[in-house]
């Protein structure tokens, strides 16, 4: 089967689907290779390089598009791009089908079976095919290389002979892929970098990459599937907010990376945020394709607002062609060798591979987008509960059998406590009624006792027990001389109990601290 | 009694209610305990301002040299020894209770009830003595077991429960005579004979109960001493004993059914004692394969150097060999590194509710890496190395894993799901329930052998 290369026609975009190495790889999964002219160039590919890896270069656009069984690119194809392409081809590209259902309709109609490099699955298995975090790597890279850019000052703090250099300080809100290549590169060139994600997980991963992890006082673990975060409370976004507010007075340069799947970037960062920051404050916005995380953001512009520079690039991987074209070409390859295991040049789409099946979006001129769930996720969900229904019928059988054992226990006890206010005097009934009463209490108390505090809890009672001393004190007047000997001794004994019970209590509560 | 004293004692009880709520977490606990200060304090000062309670000469040294001794005792004791402690002063409470309800039936001035109200007195009278003396030996056996004294193995004499059967049946029938016919001779003798009977029987119930169920005999006799109070309370009339002793005896119970959950058992069969004692019939049948692989101190220092996150489990293990303090300087060493630590605690863990939280406080080990066995359970697997400190049965996978083991069923720390886990141990010899331990042959199990404060000090040593 022929792969075919086209340049890419999208304004700004100089990446390109293939690299010489991953010409070399494809030929030997068995694929002819054919790539526009020029395509590579702008990614210091020249022609002469290609075909040394054995690639046809081809001058035509739509000779390229006539003979290609499978089509690689890297971005979604244009309106032309489309009515070049002939039924049945293959085309794998970056496509975000959620954004275009117009276009996945229209390569539905023209019987074209797409692959969708932004919706292979982020399982484990298929790591070595996502494109998505290899762009967001080389973005975190470029977005902090942007920002010293433009940041008039060094990144990195310095003690020279012309006097001290503070370092820089980096704040990177939401720590993914990009998030932690920023946090990496930042700290790398010296500056001090602090994280900030929703998700708690991340913590260990912020803190091995070198940044700080920053927390607010509330407790709401943001994790969603697929390794993505989730949408957060209202609570949790107004204390996220006095975070930001308080860090935007200090910090020089701002990194955000915060998306949630299908919906537009939330708006972290603040017009007032921005006008709190210092003079020649740089803010990176990587979320500006979806809207921006930064209130201030242009989408593909760089602007300067209250002395606060902002870069709003939606083509940051793009700007490190080499390094993107090579690695995404990778990804392109790892995909095709999983769909072609015998090495003869032809790919087979296989549905029931998990991560082929995620990224097929149209297949026979059906529309398969969205994918079933996956069913592995890098991070660990909630622990998924499938025994809950099983275990309904069941707690309620026992309702029902614990509904008849509690009247009868109820009963039993009626019928005895008639017969006590029968046959007992009216002062003993009085002393019985406080003694129910204070079981009903202690039970409510010591059940909230913490674990830890059972010691604590037992001397405290042990000494409390003491109160028998009372019943001595009571006796020790009588007259009766024996019954004051007995008297004294428990006393005595009693004595013990409290003081000892209650200075050890104390003594162990001391010892406690957090 | 005069109204303002009634009103005192209904003051002292509202403080001990207070006092016990104090207890539920650490920022209100020291205020709990002064509650209860107070509320004692309230207590017997309105007991000796009664004008009925006149020998000031006998009260006060009593009060005095039981206050001193008590001191001396709670100054003195080290953390390990708390079960001891708290043993030895239940059985104070149950000789107290028995005293005083001898002087209830020898004291003259309380003879002048007659029908019902007199034989429900001789009923209370009856019974404060039972509670009381089954509390008096039964604590002190405790405290012989968890002090040494006395051999943890359980005693189990031929016929043991019929035993038990008959002092109870005996002692009913000679209650329906006493009750009938008192201040006779012969039912101030069968009085005696009961309270010989009733401290045989606490003798022999605590004596069949092994060594490692002490926590549930001890919050058990820690409830008994309660009831024991609160049938003087009866006895006297006095309403702030029955209060107190129902908070005490509801207290007991509700920690001996904690601890009974601990260890996936039934209440009676810790009662009726026996437990571990046919130590063949899971060890020596079931051949566990593999072989414990040993480590030396070098080795452990070496991979907690490496880790990221670690959990200790320590065990009754670490207060035998005092190890709390060398465990706290191994967590501060950890901590500086980098290194999480944490503490995984077993309900059971120890000879008393709660003593590894008590000990690993006297050793300043923050209370908020401290954790009870259902928070940290799911967190082993995410952990790279684990150090079980003379813990056993409470991290043997065969009570998950062997329906069959005699301790099927037991709640464990799933210690095994962490990368490494190390077992410091004297030996391989199996715990108390005399159950082998497979963790010891795990694949991912190394032993470092040998006294557990020795061995962490090399550790520290070589780290």
């Amino acid at each position: 089967m022929i792969i075919a290369i086209p340049r890419e026609l999208t304004p700004d975009e100089r990446r390109v689907a293939a690299s010489p190495d991953s010409v070399r790889k494809l030929k030997e999964l068995g694929f002819e290779v054919c790539i526009e002219q020029g395509a590579g160039a702008a990614s210091s590919f020249t022609d002469a390089l290609y075909e040394q890896a054995g690639a046809e270069i081809i001058q035509e656009r739509s000779a390229l598009f006539e003979q290609a069984n499978v089509l690689l690119k890297v971005n979604g194809p244009l309106p032309e791009e489309v009515e070049l392409l002939k039924e049945g081809t293959m085309l794998i590209s970056f496509l975000w089908p959620a954004q275009h259902p117009d276009l996945l309709k229209k390569l539905a109609e023209k019987k074209i079976n797409v692959l969708a490099m932004d919706s292979v699955p982020r399982i484990s298995r298929a790591q070595k095919m996502d494109a998505l975090s290899t762009m967001a790597n080389i973005g975190g890279y470029r977005a902090v290389v942007e920002a010293a850019n433009v940041f008039g000052r060094f990144l990195t703090g310095q003690i020279t002979a012309a006097g001290k250099i503070p370092p820089a300080k980096v704040l990177v809100i939401g720590a993914g892929v990009a998030g932690l290549a920023a946090i990496g590169t930042a700290k790398s060139m010296g500056a001090i970098v602090r994280a900030f994600d929703t998700r708690a997980e991340v913590k260990q991963q912020v803190e091995s990459m070198g940044g700080e992890f920053l927390t607010v006082d509330i407790q709401e673990d943001g994790a969603g599937s697929g390794g993505y975060a989730k949408e957060m409370s209202k609570e949790f976004i107004e204390a996220e907010m006095a975070l930001f507010r308080e860090q935007a007075r200090e910090v020089d340069i701002v990194i955000t990376t915060a998306l949630i799947p299908g919906k537009p970037a939330p708006k972290l960062w603040q017009a007032d945020a921005v006008q709190a920051m210092k003079e020649g404050s740089v803010v990176v916005d990587m979320a500006a394709e979806q809207g921006g995380n930064c209130e201030l953001t242009e989408p593909g512009e760089v602007v300067t607002k209250d002395g606060v520079t902002i870069i709003g690039y939606t083509n940051l991987a793009s700007r490190l062609p080499g390094q993107a074209s090579s690695l995404y070409s990778q990804n392109l390859v790892h995909l095709l060798a999983e769909m072609t295991p015998e090495k003869d040049g032809q790919p087979v789409i296989d549905m029931e591979n998990e991560a082929i099946r995620g990224a097929t979006v149209v297949k026979d001129g059906e529309i398969t987008w969205p994918p079933p769930p996956p069913k592995l996720t890098a991070a660990p969900p909630p622990k998924p509960e499938p025994e809950k229904p099983k275990a309904e019928p069941v707690t309620k059988e026992e309702k029902g059998s614990n509904g008849r054992a509690v009247v009868a226990y109820w009963v039993v006890a009626g019928a005895l406590l008639y017969w006590l206010g029968q046959s007992s005097p009216p002062a003993f009934l009085n002393h019985f009624m406080v003694f129910v009463l204070s079981i009903f209490i202690g039970w409510q108390v010591i059940w909230n006792v913490s674990h830890s505090l059972h010691t604590p809890l037992m001397s405290v009672t042990n000494a409390i027990s003491g109160i028998i001393v009372v019943g001595a004190l009571l006796q020790v007047s009588s007259g009766s001389f024996i019954v004051s000997v007995l008297a004294f001794i428990s006393i005595l004994l009693a004595s013990i109990n409290i003081v000892g019970g209650f200075l050890v209590t104390k003594r162990m509560l001391a010892m406690f601290r957090r | 009694m005069s109204g303002v004293v009634y009103m005192a004692y209904l003051l002292a009880a509202v403080f001990f209610i207070l006092s016990l709520k104090g207890l539920s977490s650490h920022e209100t606990s020291k205020a709990g305990n002064t509650y209860g200060m107070a509320g004692m304090a309230i207590a017997i000062l309105a007991t000796i301002a009664d004008p009925s309670v006149t020998s000031y000469w006998i009260l006060v040294p009593a009060v005095a040299i039981g206050g001193y001794i008590g001191m001396q005792r709670a100054k003195a004791v080290e953390m390990t020894e708390m079960p001891q402690l708290v043993a030895l002063l239940h059985s104070f409470v149950g000789l107290a209770a028995i005293l005083i309800s001898w002087g209830g039936y020898i004291d003259p001035g309380m003879g002048h009830q007659t029908g019902a109200a007199l034989t429900i007195h001789l009923v209370e009278i009856y019974l404060g003595i039972f509670i009381g003396a089954v509390t008096f030996t039964g604590s002190l056996v405790a405290w012989g077991k968890l002090n040494g004294n006395i051999s943890g193995k359980p005693l189990t004499l031929p016929f043991r429960h019929g035993l038990n059967a008959i002092a109870i049946v005996l002692c009913l029938l000679m209650l329906s005579y006493f009750v009938n016919n008192p201040h006779t001779g012969l039912s101030t003798f069968f009085l005696l004979v009961m309270t010989v009977i009733a401290l045989a029987i606490g003798l022999h119930l605590v004596a069949a109960i092994g060594g490692a169920d002490m926590p549930v005999v001890v919050s058990m006799l820690n409830s008994y001493s309660g009831w024991a109070a609160a049938a003087t309370g009866f006895m006297l009339g006095n309403d702030l004993l029955i209060v107190v002793g129902a908070l005490v005896g509801s207290s007991g119970a509700i920690l001996s059914y904690i601890m009974c959950k601990g260890m996936n058992r039934s209440f009676i069969s810790v009662i009726m004692g026996g437990f571990g004692t046919d130590g063949s019939s899971g060890g020596g049948e079931s051949e566990i394969e593999g072989e414990a692989v040993p480590i030396t101190s070098q080795e452990v220092a070496s991979e907690l150097d490496q880790a990221k996150s670690v959990i200790i489990v320590p065990g009754f293990g670490m207060a035998v060999a005092h190890a709390q303090q060398a465990v706290k300087e191994l967590t501060d060493r950890l901590r500086s590194n980098g290194c999480e630590v944490r503490f995984g605690i077993h309900p059971v863990a120890g000879r008393l509710p709660g003593h590894m939280n008590v000990l690993l406080a006297e050793a300043n080990v923050p209370y908020d890496i401290v954790l009870e066995m259902d928070e940290i359970n799911d967190d082993f697997a995410k952990t790279d190395v684990v150090l079980v400190i003379g813990a056993n049965d409470t991290v043997n996978p065969d009570a998950m894993e062997k329906p069959d083991s005699p301790i099927a069923g037991m709640p464990v720390l799933r210690v095994w799901e962490a990368r490494t886990v190390i077992v410091l141990k004297r030996s391989l010899a199996s715990g108390y329930a005399g159950v082998e331990n497979p963790l010891f042959f795990r694949e991912n199990t190394r032993m470092l052998f040998g006294d557990a404060k020795d061995s962490l000090q090399q550790v520290l040593k070589d780290l």
